[in-house]
């Protein structure tokens, strides 16, 4: 460093205020293993002693694989009851990694060279010369090629390599089906008994309490059972509440019977069933993302992300006293699509 | 009979005969009648007077003095016994504070006042009675595997998976299922105490309930598999332990290797 | 030469004969690495990796990816008798009748999650030490993609068993395509082989999972390890570190056994953690029902964040000219994200835009001296954070007696206001650190020894800091807010500036307008004609 005396502006010539000194690598600590053979001869039995534990795990691995039966538990302070085969091959392999580990990263730090290396680099960048004759190279290629001058076989060329690499993904196309009014549909039609899930059981009007709920879906004709793709949209929650608790206008009154009323169950948000009924506040609550539903309004949307109410079907009672649907839903269920008009 | 036909002009003579009979026919129809039910109504009776003693002590200030409510408590006309023994019997009435919701503590009555307040309430009108010992086993009547598809249907989404609870609005929660009284769990579900619903016996056959207890008590019960289990509430404390106790120790094996050995 | 000698060089002249390595070796076998803890990061990522194709390949072997419904007839009496499809039967036998099935489930799991954790971490490490400047944009840009596709390659995965709690998730996702306007419907449909679930999904998600995604990422991860290779890797400033050198150890032996070493202590840890903690017990979830839901059901934590912005986002919904556009669910699940990660991926590019650096980076900043990155890059994860906590709300609730309605509301004014709020305390931590380091290189450190002077005043001994520590405080590059000067051309007309130079020199002030100069040498000779 030069001697400043004076208060003058120290820039170099990058404009830059010139930086302290950079001392060099500081010298070079020895380890105690580097010159005292006690110590030497103590790290590389430590090194070898995990060495030798590792080894022992892992054939505790294999013992405990052979001769522990899988039904076994064991308890454990902290740990509790637990399958003790799980337990004993998870930790002798963890023992036995772990030891194997600890012993190479520990021979690295205590026995193997400690200097310090410098390796120089290189401006990433190639040298001037190189690039040049890159550039020659490839524009002598380019020229050559004559793609630069040959308009008419460089459009085509482009056009060929396009279709031909976009053309194939046609075959995609039977991935799956066109959605057409798939997503409208339902098992609900008119005179669909109401049966429970998963009990099955046809549901009077009269085995339903105020304050009560029932999952249910509809009765399919010839016995059938309700597939994982009918349960996407098929199941409604029957909730009873005293009839004066309803605030609903004349149509939506229409669809309940006596205070019985119906809802699809599932969201209109993301699809997740909400079957979360809270009797003394007649709400119900989506678990997924709390889009909470006020039963009493007809399930209108009062907090959470879900942005139209939960669908209601019309439901009645045939002449054995039997829960009915009056028709089918009127909308789609579930889940808003591009589609849908409201 | 002669020396009795002395007194037959006697002014008691009259009373006496009246008396007597009146005797006569109330024995004739006390006979008539089976002898059980006067005895058990005298025994309920009793219980009905001290459980309605201790409903005005220590409920009637909610619930109105003849359980009809009041502002801070609704009517218990008509709820059953088995609500009493349910909400009493779990201590969660007589409610600890005015919060959005009562809370499960330590019972404030002994099982013997807690029935004979129920008996008490039941007597107001007919309500869902608390379930027998007998109708109760759900070792033999119930079925483990269809318990568990209808504790899926119809209880997972307030009360979580494996019945650990859950959140509802406002704050309010479902309990934790787990260490509940069967008979307790079947109150419940046929009184829907708070927020949960009812379930009827038509809903929920009986048979059904019992398989929801059976698969509760069995999940309760069940051997921990693949080591602690992180409190059965799924991702979130998973996640929570890999970034502390998995980055730590992960970390901590970094700092070790690169550390400079003496 | 002992035995082993002569056979090593046996094979190796073996190898080179046909393919003449020796030149190539010989430069590589001794190659520097730099030594920090943090740089291990990278490799924790890059074995959990490699732990996901050992266990994973196990779990395969077992695995049946296919979504025909049976009637359960194993061991597992809860599940007895019930229908579900073959592919979450395959897992429930795996975890309880194939001995170690489960620890191998569970060590596949858990090392997913590190994964997940360590490219995090990984990423902050380099975003908040300016590693991603040039000329690593391009290893930023491939370790941008290798996260996204590790995000979606861990849903994929857990989504495989086909149990209530994942089924959830894909039905959530199915919904997600469906809200897209205009070919939402159709690329549902395209992706289920028909409307949700339809029977295909599994078994697709099985080809995505296990060679499509596994072999996308293998690429990327060769690639982004070939350049660090080649650039070599960055270094922390320090004496004798310069722009021009590698300071640390050779390949051989050196990091052979501390990196071979360190594979085998995180996959120890990992098996440890799965030897002792419970993770996806899939017999509880159940298997999938449409029609069934748990409280608390969450993601895992990578799509936790997705989950809790799609939570807070309130109903947004508009209906015009027949057709419905759910902007409460595009905005949160596609939109916010993708601002998200485009612009953390542009932002090597947007920052050498504003700074005009083109020089090559090969020493790191020490986030401090780089104060409004630092601060943005915290502001981020805070924004990450509460996004977070918020698709946990309900479990947070039950746990400590909130109302998720009361959390909700939190989040929706945190996630705007708490960013800005760690944006402004972090730039003030940095600068006063700043401070503390100018303080300390010009007056030395506190030594905490206290001597009263004669005339009675108390002074704390300050003790002067090595050269080595001085250079450390004050070898690092201060960029300049762009000046604005004066724009008139070579005939005297004043020129008016662009919209896009002058968005530059705004965001060139609010970068670099505000920070603690440097000590120069002229300030230490200064005070070293002081007392001290």
């Amino acid at each position: 460093m030069s001697d400043h005396s004076d208060h003058t502006d120290h820039t170099d010539h990058k404009g830059e205020l010139e930086p302290l000194g950079d001392p060099g690598l500081p010298a070079h600590v020895h380890r105690r293993a580097d010159h005292d053979p006690v110590a030497e001869k103590r790290a590389e039995r430590q090194v070898s002693g995990l060495f030798i534990l590792g080894t022992l795990s892992a054939i505790g691995f294999i013992a405990s694989y052979v001769g522990i039966k899988s039904d076994q538990y064991i308890f454990l302070p902290l740990l509790g009851t637990t399958n003790a085969q799980q337990l004993a091959l998870g930790m002798s392999l963890a023992l036995a990694l772990l030891f194997v580990g600890f012993g190479a990263v520990h021979w690295a730090k205590v026995l193997m060279s400690g200097e310090e290396h410098v390796n120089l680099r290189h401006e990433m960048r190639s040298a001037e010369d190189d690039r040049k004759e890159l550039v020659e190279k490839f524009s002598k290629g380019a020229e050559d090629s004559g793609l630069g001058r040959r308009s008419l076989i460089k459009r085509t060329l482009g056009a060929a390599l396009a279709l031909v690499t976009i053309s194939p993904l046609i075959i995609l196309r039977d991935l799956g089906p066109l959605p057409k009014k798939e997503l409208e549909k339902t098992n609900w039609r008119t005179g669909s008994r109401l049966i429970t899930d998963p009990g099955g059981i046809p549901l009077k009007a009269s085995d339903l309490e105020v304050g009560g709920v029932a999952h249910v879906l509809p009765e399919l004709p010839d016995g059938q059972n309700e597939t994982l793709n009918d349960l996407v949209r098929d199941p409604v929650l029957v909730i009873r509440l005293r009839p004066e608790d309803l605030h609903l206008n004349a149509q939506q009154t229409n669809w309940t019977h006596d205070g019985i009323i119906a809802f699809s169950k599932i969201c209109t948000h993301m699809g997740c069933a909400v079957g979360l009924y809270e009797q003394q506040t007649h709400h119900l609550l989506c678990p997924c993302h709390q889009s909470t539903f006020d039963v009493t309004t007809g399930a209108s949307v009062i907090f959470g992300p879900a942005a139209r109410p939960l669908p209601q079907l019309a439901i009645t009672v045939d002449s054995e006293g039997y829960l009915v649907a009056q028709h089918g839903f009127t909308e789609a269920v579930g889940p808003s699509f591009w589609e849908r008009s409201s | 009979m002669n020396r009795l036909s002395k007194y037959r002009r006697h002014p008691l003579a009259a009373v006496l005969v009246v008396v007597m009979g009146l005797l006569l026919v109330g024995s004739l129809y006390s006979l008539a009648s089976s002898a059980s039910p006067a005895q058990a109504t005298n025994a309920r009776s009793q219980a009905v007077e001290e459980g309605r003693q201790m409903f005005l002590k220590g409920c009637s200030s909610c619930h109105g003095l003849n359980a009809e409510g009041t502002d801070t408590g609704p009517s218990l006309i008509g709820v059953g016994a088995a609500a009493v023994d349910f909400q009493v019997g779990t201590g969660r009435m007589p409610m600890a504070d005015a919060s959005v919701q009562a809370m499960a503590r330590t019972p404030q009555f002994t099982p013997e006042q807690t029935v004979a307040i129920a008996e008490f309430v039941a007597s107001l009108a007919p309500g869902p009675g608390i379930p027998s010992q007998e109708a109760l086993n759900y070792e033999r009547d119930g079925n483990l595997a269809q318990g568990g598809e209808l504790f899926r249907t119809n209880c997972a989404m307030c009360h979580n998976f494996a019945g650990q609870g859950g959140a509802l609005t406002q704050g309010k929660y479902a309990a934790s299922l787990m260490g509940v009284d069967p008979q307790k769990i079947y109150e419940a579900l046929i009184t829907g105490p708070q927020s949960m619903p009812v379930f009827g016996d038509r809903v929920i056959t009986p048979e059904e309930k019992l398989s929801i207890i059976k698969w509760l008590k069995a999940a309760e019960s069940e051997k921990a598999q693949g080591g602690i289990s992180l409190g059965k509430v799924g991702p979130v404390t998973e996640g929570l332990l890999i970034w502390t106790l998995g980055l730590g120790l992960l970390v901590g094996a970094a700092v070790w290797l690169g550390a400079k050995s003496k | 030469m002992s035995k082993s000698a002569n056979a090593g060089n046996a094979a190796f002249n073996f190898l080179d004969d046909r393919v003449g390595i020796a030149k190539g070796l010989k430069n590589n076998l001794r190659k520097v690495f730099p030594e920090h803890w943090s740089f291990m990061l990278g490799e924790v990522a890059l074995y959990s990796f490699i732990i996901l194709l050992l266990s994973g390949t196990f779990l395969s072997l077992f695995f049946v990816p296919s979504q025909e419904e049976i009637v359960y007839q194993g061991g597992y009496a809860p599940l007895s008798g019930l229908k579900m499809s073959e592919a979450y039967a395959s897992t429930i036998n795996m975890s309880f009748d194939v001995r170690g099935g489960l620890l191998m489930r569970q060590i596949h799991h858990w090392a997913a999650l590190i994964f997940l954790v360590a490219m995090i971490v990984h990423l902050m490490r380099i975003f908040f030490t300016g590693a991603y400047r040039k000329p690593r944009e391009f290893n930023w840009l491939l370790g941008i993609g290798l996260l996204t596709l590790g995000i979606i390659e861990g849903f994929a995965g857990y989504s495989l068993p086909d149990d209530l709690l994942s089924g959830t998730g894909l039905r959530i996702a199915e919904a997600i395509v469906q809200a897209i306007p205009l070919i939402g419907t159709y690329a549902a449909f395209f992706l289920f082989g028909g409307a949700f679930p339809g029977n295909i999904f599994i078994s697709r998600l099985y080809t995505i999972h296990v060679l499509l995604i596994p072999g996308i990422i293998l690429a990327l991860i060769t690639v982004h390890l070939m350049l660090v290779w080649i650039q070599k890797h960055t270094q922390f400033p320090g004496p004798g570190r310069t722009e021009k050198n590698v300071v640390g150890f050779p390949l051989m032996p050196i990091y052979m056994a501390k990196a071979g070493g360190f594979f085998f202590i995180v996959f120890g840890i990992t098996a440890f953690i799965s030897a002792m903690f419970s993770i996806n017990p899939i017999w509880l979830y159940g298997p999938y029902n449409p029609s069934q839901i748990s409280a608390g059901s969450q993601p895992d934590f990578y799509m936790g964040w997705l989950d809790g912005l799609v939570r807070m986002t309130p109903n947004l919904e508009t209906h015009a000219f027949g057709h419905t556009v759910s902007w409460n669910i595009l905005i949160p699940a596609l939109i916010a994200p993708g601002i998200f990660f485009t612009g953390l991926a542009l932002f090597p590019f947007i920052e050498s835009w504003v700074n005009g650096d083109k020089n090559e980076h090969h020493l790191l900043e020490r986030p401090r001296n780089a104060p409004t990155r630092t601060a943005l890059g915290l502001g981020g994860l805070t924004f990450m954070i509460v996004a977070l906590i918020n698709g946990g709300n309900d479990v947070i609730a039950t746990h400590f007696g909130l109302s998720i309605n009361g959390i909700m509301w939190f989040s929706r004014i945190a996630i705007f206001v708490l960013p800005v709020v760690a944006f402004i305390i972090t730039k003030r931590v940095c600068l006063g650190l700043q401070h503390k380091d100018r303080d300390t290189v010009l007056h030395g450190r506190e030594t905490g020894r206290l001597v009263m002077l004669p005339h009675g005043e108390y002074i704390e001994v300050h003790e002067q800091i090595s050269d080595e520590a001085k250079w450390t405080l004050t070898q690092h590059k201060q960029y300049q807010a762009i000046e604005g000067g004066s724009n008139i051309d070579s005939n005297g007309v004043q020129r008016g500036v662009s919209l896009k130079e002058r968005t530059r020199r705004a965001l060139s002030r609010w970068m670099y307008g505000e920070q603690v100069a440097k000590p120069t040498p002229s300030d230490l000779h200064e005070l070293e004609g002081g007392h001290h």
